[in-house]
């Protein structure tokens, strides 16, 4: 089966995967501090950061892009993962200087001598993993079969879905909660979890550990292309499609359309968990800023920016406006919010499909210039 | 002639009130200057008086801050400092002398006798205030010391008490002071069970220590009645919590309220999802703060004029949101019309982009508002003390919703508006002017908002980011109630304001919250068009 459109594609795939997976790394490896090749650590897990966000963006994409559901709470999703991988960091930083026990440090400032029992599993490296993919699962399962049960579509379930993320951030955010007399020491409130040490028996923060967990977030983002090249192509992703285009039609030719919706809506949360899983070893920690639903609209931007119903576009949306962020912050940093917000309402009124659209939409403005009496070409608006 | 009656009865008491006022000034100097013989039984009236004045000479007089003074040819008065001016006693006018003579009169200090029967007349003195708060606050303050030369006193006032209020105060005083005082066990039972039945809230404390030191002495009865009545005023104190959760519950139900009338219109009218409008809230909020600005500039904030500044700053900031919101629908909503999704997006980038306006404008932290003196305090009733802002909460979401609905159904504009929301194309056939429909009816929501802002100035923080905090739950409103339809976003704004505060202090504020949107959810599992859904034969509505 082809799983690209055409060569071009082809071509950019291996490239990528040529960058990503040889170039970047052995700049980083084998090139000295200080020379011109060389790519900096610093710089690396930035990169990786960009690449789990990237992930994230794509799972969106195909909701939104691909299946018509505009979810607002994918960056919880994401931020599940990454506090259920945090979580297992966190319970491996070896014996602290100051309380003298393995516990997390807001644990023995609370004076909790014990592991609570939802605490406890995390220890072991393969739960952790296998919550990265439930923890997130699960809660999509549950809420999908409730919204789309009752068909639940369009902006409210856009905006139930930010209420469910508003309502995790409150929870995350708090330190402790008191629940009919007992006492849960929650995820570490404001600070979230940081400080890791290692990871597997590794030290965490060693440049070449760095390296592989980048490596390894570029390959995810890699298969998660190829997935979902593939996914497009089956008669699965084509139902997805018209679910997007006409869903009552769909379903009156005889398909479950809540079960499409279900399943897609399942396996993109698990997506979005494992790209914070990555996240989290390389950013140093994980707070519950992240699951805001100011944060889940960044996302969608991302989405918007880069061209949403296009493979390529969230990847570029996620990395350009993260750019831009990074750039933003450190020289003008009162200004960051307004370039944003301008990004998000430019987006919406001009750019209907993106920057990966662009070409496109501006071929006749090009048609026109070089005066060509084109008339076929219609901007796609 | 009623008037007249009404006149006469007013300069009347006005007059007495002055007349008694003189006779107790000379009364004082005279006692001081000992020109009477039965000083204990004149300072009985003085007590009896309830004069404020009272209280002031005889604190003064007890650390010798009172002085003699003659001038040649004249009589012996007595002279008070008051804030930095010389008052006569007897009169109250304002002697001509300098500090240094004043600091070289003779001190006239209360004899030793007097001490004693001086601190009962100041301590009280409260017990015979005309006003009925002051009563009520001597009262309980002297039966919570429980001390047993004040019983016969508070028994005395408690059988000549009119004011029901008053009343019940006295006798909630005689009955906690008897819990220490009373001479036979029946008495501290009557007592105690008489407590019980006050829900005095006051006295639980003791009645538990009673509880407990029965339960080891072995006096049975007593610790029945006890624990009978601590019942009854715990039932009663939960009583209460439940009240003032259900009426803070109205209050944040009433902002909410009009913060999702105008998203329901919008919402509605247009198909926008406004992710903007929380700004509008704060637009308000700011509006506010701006115009206390000018007030105390113009006025000072001392001045009674300052007052005003709340009252003028809700039509201003209905007018400045109202406008920024006309100016904005015409530039940038417009093209966004039918688009919810994409409208979502677009608004949340023109949230942003405010909220950072305010945040350089005003800076990050919250600002501060102040409350009028109309608005300070609390009313009570039963028991439960309402405050006065959030009063004004719920009663300006009344007038709200009333103004609302004659805008609907009295106007030509209201007409349209209903025209438009449901058949666009028909309506503009018929010759409405659906743009500037749009434009009005945009503007009066973000006008909503925006007032919505101002009142809640009284009752919350004025900040960037004060809109965030109500955008998700006016969303919710707007969800649950059904889109577009005025009276379930008005019945669903106060369902989920009053569970709202009615589950925090169960499950803490967030708990509260989750369980809210859990709640909400399964609602819609039931009802997914919310309460009232719009009825439609559109397969996509």
């Amino acid at each position: 089966m082809k799983l690209f459109d055409n060569k071009i594609e082809f071509g950019g795939y291996l490239s990528a995967c040529v960058v990503l997976l040889l170039i970047l790394p052995a700049m980083n490896a084998f090139f000295p501090e200080g020379s011109s090749m060389h790519f900096s650590s610093f710089q690396l897990s930035l990169w990786g950061k960009y690449i789990t966000y990237a992930v994230m963006a794509m799972s969106l994409n195909l909701l939104w892009g691909y299946t018509g559901l505009l979810c607002l709470c994918q960056s919880l999703f994401f931020a599940l993962g990454a506090y259920a991988f945090g979580m297992y960091l966190m319970l491996h930083v070896g014996v602290d200087s100051v309380y003298n026990t393995a516990l997390p440090d807001f644990m023995d400032f609370q004076g909790y001598t014990a592991l609570p029992w939802y605490w406890a599993p995390f220890e072991n490296g393969a739960f952790a993993i296998a919550a990265t993919l439930l923890v997130p699962g699960v809660l999509a399962f549950v809420f999908g079969f409730l919204a789309f049960r009752s068909r639940i579509k369009g902006v409210y379930f856009s905006i139930l879905t930010q209420a469910l993320t508003y309502a995790a951030s409150l929870f995350f955010f708090k330190n402790n909660l008191d629940l009919f007399g007992n006492n849960f020491i929650l995820f570490g409130g404001n600070n979230g979890l940081t400080d890791f040490k290692e990871i597997f028996g590794y030290d965490v923060n060693a440049a070449s550990t760095q390296r592989w967990i980048f490596v390894m977030s570029a390959i995810l983002m890699l298969v998660v292309y190829l997935v979902i090249s593939w996914l497009l192509r089956t008669k699965f992703g084509k139902v997805q499609q018209a679910i997007r285009d006409s869903e009552n039609r769909v379903r009156f030719s005889g398909y479950s359309t809540t079960t499409y919706k279900m399943l897609i809506f399942v396996g993109t949360s698990m997506v979005a968990g494992i790209a914070g899983a990555f996240y989290v070893p390389q950013v140093g920690g994980i707070n519950a800023n992240e699951m805001s639903p100011a944060k889940s609209l960044d996302v969608v931007v991302w989405v918007a920016l880069g061209g949403r119903g296009t493979k390529f576009g969230p990847i570029i949306g996620a990395i350009v406006v993260n750019i831009i962020k990074s750039f933003t912050t450190r020289m003008y940093p009162d200004y960051w919010l307004i370039i944003l917000g301008a990004i998000f309402m430019l987006v919406v009124l001009f750019m209907p499909n993106g920057l990966v659209g662009l070409p496109k939409q501006l071929a006749p403005v090009w048609a026109r210039i070089r005066g060509n009496s084109s008339t076929s070409a219609i901007a796609a608006s | 002639m009623k008037k007249a009656l009404l006149l006469f009865s007013f300069v009347w008491t006005v007059l007495a009130g002055a007349v008694e006022t003189v006779e107790i000034r000379t009364l004082l100097e005279d006692l001081a200057l000992e020109r009477i013989d039965d000083q204990e039984a004149t300072l009985q009236e003085l007590a009896d008086s309830g004069d404020e004045y009272v209280t002031a000479f005889v604190d003064a007089w007890r650390v010798g801050e009172i002085r003699e003074y003659q001038q040649a040819g004249t009589e012996l008065f007595l002279v008070q400092e008051v804030s930095g001016k010389y008052i006569r006693v007897s009169t109250g006018e304002t002697i001509d002398i300098s500090s240094e003579v004043y600091e070289s009169l003779d001190k006239n200090r209360a004899p030793r006798k007097l001490r004693r029967l001086l601190t009962r007349v100041t301590d009280t003195i409260g017990l015979a205030s005309k006003n009925v708060n002051t009563r009520v606050e001597a009262a309980l303050k002297l039966g919570a010391s429980q001390r047993a030369e004040y019983l016969p006193e508070l028994q005395r006032r408690f059988e000549n008490e009119k004011n029901a209020k008053a009343k019940r105060a006295f006798e909630e005083a005689i009955m906690i002071s008897l819990l220490a005082n009373a001479e036979t066990s029946e008495e501290l039972i009557g007592a105690v069970i008489r407590l019980g039945e006050l829900h005095s809230i006051r006295a639980k404390d003791k009645i538990l220590a009673i509880v407990a030191s029965a339960g080891e002495s072995g006096d049975e009865a007593l610790q029945v009645a006890a624990q009978k009545a601590s019942d009854m005023i715990s039932d009663h104190e939960e009583l209460l919590k439940h009240a003032g959760s259900f009426f803070r519950g109205l209050s944040t139900g009433s902002v909410l309220l009009m913060v999702s009338f105008g998203l329901a219109i919008t919402f509605g009218l247009m198909g926008i999802i406004n992710m903007a409008h929380g700004e509008f809230i704060a637009i308000g909020g700011y509006t506010c703060y701006v115009v206390q600005g000018y007030f105390s500039n113009w006025f000072g904030e001392s001045s009674p004029a300052f007052q005003w500044f709340f009252w003028v700053s809700l039509p201003v900031s209905f007018a400045v949101a109202g406008g920024i919101g006309f100016v904005l629908e015409k530039g940038f909503f417009r093209f966004l019309y039918k688009r919810p999704l994409e409208s979502l997006l677009a608004t949340w980038g023109l949230s942003m982009v405010m909220r950072q306006a305010f945040r350089l404008k005003f800076g990050a932290a919250n600002v501060q508002v102040a409350n009028p003196d109309l608005l300070l305090g609390n009313f009570e009733y039963a028991g439960i003390s309402m405050s006065y802002a959030r009063l004004f909460a719920i009663a300006f979401a009344g007038f709200v919703c009333v103004l609302t609905w004659l805008l609907l159904t009295k106007t030509n504009l209201g007409l349209y508006i209903r025209a438009v929301m449901q058949n666009r194309n028909m309506a503009s056939s018929l010759g409405i002017p659906v743009k500037r429909v749009n434009s009005m009816t945009f503007a009066f929501g973000c006008g909503l908002a925006a007032m919505a802002g101002a009142v809640l100035t009284q009752i919350g923080n004025v900040g960037p980011t004060m809109g965030q905090a109500y955008i998700v739950d006016s969303f919710m409103v707007v969800v649950v109630g059904g889109v577009g339809n005025l009276l379930g976003a008005g019945i669903s704004a106060m369902g989920i304001g009053v569970f709202d505060q009615f589950l925090q202090p169960l499950f803490g504020p967030v708990m509260g919250k989750i369980i809210v949107l859990g709640m909400i959810i399964l609602f819609l599992q039931w009802k997914p068009g919310g309460i009232f859904p719009t009825k439609s034969r559109s397969m996509d509505d």
